[in-house]
């Protein structure tokens, strides 16, 4: 393997421009595959979902799913897309045991929407990303590689196949090539997988889940040298499982093309592998003589002509475009401008509908998705919503603060316990014995051994300083190991020394 | 799709086998390279019969729509899914190796 040497990315945006195009491939909820009856559950027993129609066995016969369709209709009208009067499905050819047939049902030159937009928003400014198409597919089984050192199918010795998922229907959207300003190339593409994962997600076809690979990303990137016209050559970089992942690989790939081009080579047109662990990516196949797929339209199913009564049917299903929805909340919720840019920067804004929907205030689900898990989330280089807290667990904390029964303090430990899988927040107050002293007893025992143990506060106190109870409250949360609420641990000092 | 294929070259044949896996020996090269093109152009008659006005069929029949609802059916025992592969292992099928061709 080459070692490549990396321009920084600030440098390398002072010779190169970037063009990217993204695609996303969503799975959807449908409760069968594609073009078979077979169920679509996420983590069966391996090969128990399958049949003579997605396994290939011969004289099997595939026929479309109408709820696929739906989906993909309705898909590509939220993307803003026109919806094709008449298309076909196309078997893409090749070899590789992930597909039993052979070849993979796809669309090739005729979509099922096409020339669509999304608009999506970083730092406040608008960003205009242009819809190429968003076709119908399938997708593919999970090969498990054995052998070898590394798990990884470079050096295995041989592979062990589950056709599960082979056959679960698959939208692919494709943009056009996006040129935005170089240095918010990253941003934009995390904006735009974040925006199409709210979007979709919103129209309920699929559960966008990028940990378990419900939404897949791949970002193609190409570097032009300031001030040509001439596209470069581009990678494909495949694997990027988080959008924090879509900006690392973006960033990643800028100052690896510039190294190349730097150093007068040539970018080899190639897939590559996102890895999450450095950051960087790692070089797949090489683009070749294997990728010339010899798409043709597919015997086996009829083409797909919706009739536009139909289409306008399912336009009428569509919620609120995301820019009313944003406003609508902003204002129900009394954000300012900068509390939603966090909001929607972060990913979080379906997460705090979906806590203040549990029972939280927006501020509250503002203050722990922004701050307490955000931070959490970039830890781990997690996203928010595959920290393993859902938003009902967190209202559920934040309940648990409103009784008293816990503190903001003692909350990140519950938080702890939950994501570590311990049970329910309750669970979790009760077996790490979480819950504050409420006992105006035991309170008040540890309060007067504060004021014995501090006499000059406590005169302080008498004579009306009150600025120095926090000394006297913080030695008795001390000994009570934090579990005490201190709002009432000063009520009580101050009532004691009045 | 793509253009009609007008001529086909030896090394379109040695391309197309390498794209469908098969191992031609040099005569079957040769002699697939004189007897695709006549295929072809066996073939290409048909494309005069059809004038620019008549759109490219993919089904001999005009058939739109061919719908199923989105209910499940029962799918095969892993057994009987299993039963005609040349090898499994942990309930799954057995590949070769998948890189190392080149």
């Amino acid at each position: 393997m080459t070692v490549e040497t990396l321009v920084p990315f600030e440098e390398a945006l002072t010779r190169y421009d970037p063009v990217m195009g993204l695609e996303i491939h969503i799975e959807l909820n449908t409760a069968t595959k594609m073009f078979c009856g077979c169920p679509t559950e996420f983590g069966a027993e391996p090969n128990t979902q399958v049949c003579p129609v997605c396994l290939a066995l011969p004289g099997a016969l595939p026929v479309v799913n109408a709820k696929a369709v739906e989906s993909a209709i309705r898909m590509g009208l939220a993307l803003n897309c026109e919806i094709a009067q008449w298309c076909r499905f196309a078997r893409k050819n090749y070899f590789y045991p992930d597909m039993p047939k052979n070849f993979q049902t796809s669309q090739y030159d005729e979509p099922i929407a096409f020339d669509g937009y999304v608009d999506v928003e970083v730092d406040g400014e608008t960003f205009r990303i242009e819809i190429e198409r968003a076709h119908m597919e399938e997708d593919t089984g999970k090969a498990l590689h054995v052998g070898g050192s590394t798990g990884r199918i470079h050096g295995a010795d041989f592979s062990l196949v589950d056709y599960n998922r082979a056959g679960i229907p698959l939208i692919e959207i494709v943009t056009r090539t996006i040129e935005v300003p170089p240095e918010k190339a990253p941003a934009v593409a995390r904006a735009y997988v974040s925006h199409v994962r709210d979007l979709i997600g919103g129209l309920g076809v699929s559960d966008v889940r990028m940990d378990q690979g419900s939404l897949r990303a791949d970002v193609n990137l190409s570097l032009k040298p300031k001030g040509s016209t001439t596209l470069g050559t581009r990678s494909e970089t495949k694997n990027v499982n988080s959008f924090r992942s879509v900006e690392r690989a973006v960033r990643f790939e800028i100052s690896r093309h510039a190294g190349i081009l730097d150093a007068g080579g040539r970018v080899v047109q190639e897939t590559r592998h996102f890895q999450e662990d450095t950051g960087t990516t790692l070089s797949g196949r090489e683009k070749s003589d294997a990728d010339d797929y010899r798409y043709f339209p597919e015997p086996d199913l009829a083409p797909v002509s919706p009739s536009r009564e139909w289409v306008e049917e399912l336009r009428a299903t569509l919620p609120e475009p995301p820019a009313v929805r944003r406003a609508r909340l902003q204002a129900d919720w009394g954000f300012s401008d900068l509390d939603m840019r966090d909001t929607i920067g972060a990913g979080a804004l379906d997460l705090i509908v979906a806590t203040v929907e549990a029972g939280t205030t927006p501020q509250a689900a503002k203050k722990w998705w922004l701050g307490e898990m955000a931070r959490r989330a970039n830890e781990s280089g997690h996203d928010l919503d595959a920290l393993g807290i859902t938003p009902q667990q967190v209202a559920e904390i934040q309940g648990l603060i409103d009784a008293k029964r816990i503190n903001d303090k003692l909350a990140r430990s519950v938080f702890d316990g939950v994501i570590a899988g311990e049970g329910t927040p309750e669970e979790v107050v009760v077996s790490r014995k979480l819950e504050v002293v409420s006992d105006d007893g035991a309170l008040g025992a540890a309060v007067d051994r504060a004021i014995e143990g501090d006499p000059d506060a406590a005169a302080k106190i008498r004579a009306g300083n009150l600025g120095v109870a926090g000394a006297l409250i913080g030695a008795v949360m001390k000994e009570m190991r934090g579990q005490a609420d201190a709002g009432r641990v000063r009520e009580l000092i101050l009532e004691k020394l009045s | 799709m793509s253009e009609p294929v007008t001529g086909i070259s030896r090394e379109d044949v040695v391309h197309l086998a390498g794209l469908a896996r098969i191992d031609l020996s040099d005569a079957e090269l040769d002699h697939l390279a004189t007897e695709l093109p006549a295929i072809l152009e066996h073939v290409a008659s048909v494309q005069e019969a059809a004038g620019d006005d008549v759109p490219a069929m993919s089904h001999p029949v005009p058939v739109d729509n061919v719908f199923r609802e989105d209910v499940v059916r029962p799918s095969l025992a892993p057994a009987d899914a299993l039963a005609a592969a040349p090898a499994s292992d942990q309930q799954r099928f057995l590949v070769p190796k998948i890189l190392g061709e080149g």
